[in-house]
């Protein structure tokens, strides 16, 4: 098991935001998170990173336990997090923001499938075209693949994604997609949050749904397609 | 030489002098506060130290350069145990723990300060080759403030490479914009807050040493240079060093040609500017965020 969420609970001031979550990704593996707005998706997320302490619970990442560690050593233990709203720099050029995902540190540069600039130029070309311009200036859509590749700079074993095609036009919903598709056949593993169910359907091998604050259903997405209650239950409006 | 023309230039020169030492000063509180949202309320107070530090150092060795080498980095190394022992612990209780911490060590400082040297105002001489004039063109330039202003420009030069073209600056100003996004992508920013802190106090304390031959050293230092470095900060906009550099220089001129031109109007003529700008650009010339 690469990641393993257990019984996490974590809070905003009184409020209980998490209510004994759990989820788990294989190496390998596409997992979909999803669930309708409020119900805890980014919260596990921030927990599972770091951006939020559990007052209970665990996290097992790749054997170790990281629960409650600092964001920097989440990253660095090999969890990668493209965050909501994007969160590109906007002060800093393109390429300082791609560069700003590098770890340091050993990368094993005999494997072929390692992220490196060069190969992110060749993914997403008209960051090459663009190096030197301030990340503000980029679309909506430019900005989603710049946070993408900034994290990819790190190259992570599990890449987090929160809802990467929020207000992005149809040809771009189409390029995330194949972009994650792309990262996932590199070796990477996925935890997705998404609200385009087309797009997380195309792209897990697992689902969990989540109620508000815990855990409502998981199961294969040939599971979720035979159990018409718990889509009605926790995704459809 | 025209008499007129030379006190001009002699006036200029103080307030560009002032201006520097300010932006020393204010460019410390601003990095601060951009990056870790913190407004420190114990600049100033750092500053004041270093002036005393200053006013030691040289009674103990008679050198000021020994001063100006030693009292700003006793300064840093405070503001280094201050950020990593106290704030980083008051953190999790958010800003306003961090301000009542950052108030009540300037307190600790101030009475410190009063309790070892007194509040009598103490002077301190500068080496001789720092005193008089040259003449260039005809007009004579007071070298202790061409001195301040080839430091404070050296400072300014060397804090403007590593932020735009090391990898640490860069950092910075990433975490200027988003320290936790920062964090999430494997960088250890609490370490990076450590040593901005410290960066930070070290000019307050250069400040401080600088100010002190100009003023003398007494405890009222803090809230008299403070708050003009306070108002640059406002006016120039939080987290911005740009516009903190260029409100220092203008607050620097308007405070000394104010002294000359409207003396009774000097005191206040930094309020007014300050009224002036954040009447049209609320978030002061520079600034972004709230
Ligand atoms: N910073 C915060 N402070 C207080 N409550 C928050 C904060 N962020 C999110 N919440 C609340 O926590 C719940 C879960 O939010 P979130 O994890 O963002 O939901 P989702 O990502 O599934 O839409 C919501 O009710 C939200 O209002
Ligand atoms: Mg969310």
């Amino acid at each position: 098991m690469l990641l393993e969420a257990t019984n996490l609970n974590t809070y905003y001031g009184e409020s209980h935001a998490l209510q004994d979550m759990s989820l788990n990704v294989e190496d390998g593996e596409v997992v979909a998170l999803l669930g309708r707005n409020g119900m805890g998706k980014s919260t596990t997320m921030k927990t599972i990173m770091g951006l939020l302490k559990p007052r209970s619970g665990k996290v097992i990442f790749d054997g170790r336990d990281i629960t409650g560690q600092r964001p920097h050593k989440v990253a660095r233990a090999g969890i990668g997090y493209v965050p909501e709203e994007r969160r590109i720099f906007p002060n800093l050029s393109v390429l300082d923001n791609l560069m700003m995902g590098v770890k340091g540190g050993k990368v094993d540069t005999s494997n072929a499938n390692i992220w490196t600039i060069e190969k992110i130029f060749e993914r997403f070309p008209f960051m090459r075209d663009r190096t030197n311009q301030k990340g503000a200036l980029l679309s909506g859509g430019e900005q989603q693949m710049l946070t993408i590749g900034r994290t990819l700079m790190g190259n992570p074993r599990l890449l987090m994604v929160d809802e990467p095609t929020e207000g992005l036009s149809p040809v771009m919903v189409k390029e995330v997609r194949d972009v994650l598709a792309a990262i996932c056949k590199s070796g990477i593993s996925i935890l997705l949050v998404e609200h385009n169910l087309k797009v997380a359907m195309s792209l897990a091998d697992r689902v969990y749904l989540m109620g508000k604050a815990h855990l409502g259903f998981t199961g294969t997405i040939a599971e979720l397609d035979a159990n018409p209650e718990a889509r009605a239950k926790y995704l459809e409006v | 030489m025209d008499p007129v023309t030379a006190m001009y230039v002699a006036q200029g020169m103080h307030g560009l002098a002032y201006g520097m030492i300010l932006f020393l000063l204010a460019s410390g509180l601003t990095l601060i506060f951009g990056m870790m949202g913190i407004l420190n309320l114990a600049h100033a107070t750092f500053f004041m130290l270093s002036a005393y530090l200053c006013y030691q150092v040289i009674a103990w060795t008679g050198s000021f350069w020994l001063a100006l080498l030693i009292a700003p980095i006793v300064t840093g190394i405070i503001g280094v145990l201050l950020e990593r022992f106290l704030l980083r612990k008051v953190h999790a209780f958010g800003h306003i723990g961090e301000l009542i911490l950052t108030v009540g060590v300037s307190l600790v400082i101030l009475e410190s300060v009063k309790v070892f040297w007194g509040t009598e105002s103490l002077p301190v001489q500068i080496p001789n080759v720092l005193q008089g004039l040259v003449t260039a063109g005809g007009l004579d330039y007071p070298i202790y403030r061409l001195f301040i202003i080839g430091l404070s420009l050296v400072i300014l030069i060397v804090l403007m490479l590593i932020l735009y073209k090391t990898r640490l600056g860069m950092v910075v100003r990433a975490a200027v914009s988003d320290a936790d996004m920062v964090d999430a992508l494997g960088i250890n920013v609490p370490l990076v807050f450590m040593l901005v802190f410290g960066v930070g106090t070290w000019m307050a304390g250069v400040a401080g040493v600088a100010i002190a031959p100009i003023l003398t050293v007494f405890p009222g230092l803090a809230d008299q240079v403070g708050m003009d470095a306070f108002i640059v900060v406002v006016v120039g906009g939080f987290g911005s060093l740009g516009g903190a550099l260029l409100v220092a220089i203008i607050c620097g001129l308007l405070n000394s040609y104010g002294v000359q031109f409207v003396s009774q109007l000097a005191p206040v003529l930094m309020y007014i500017f300050m009224a002036i700008v954040l009447v049209f650009k609320p978030m002061g010339l520079f600034g972004e965020r709230e």
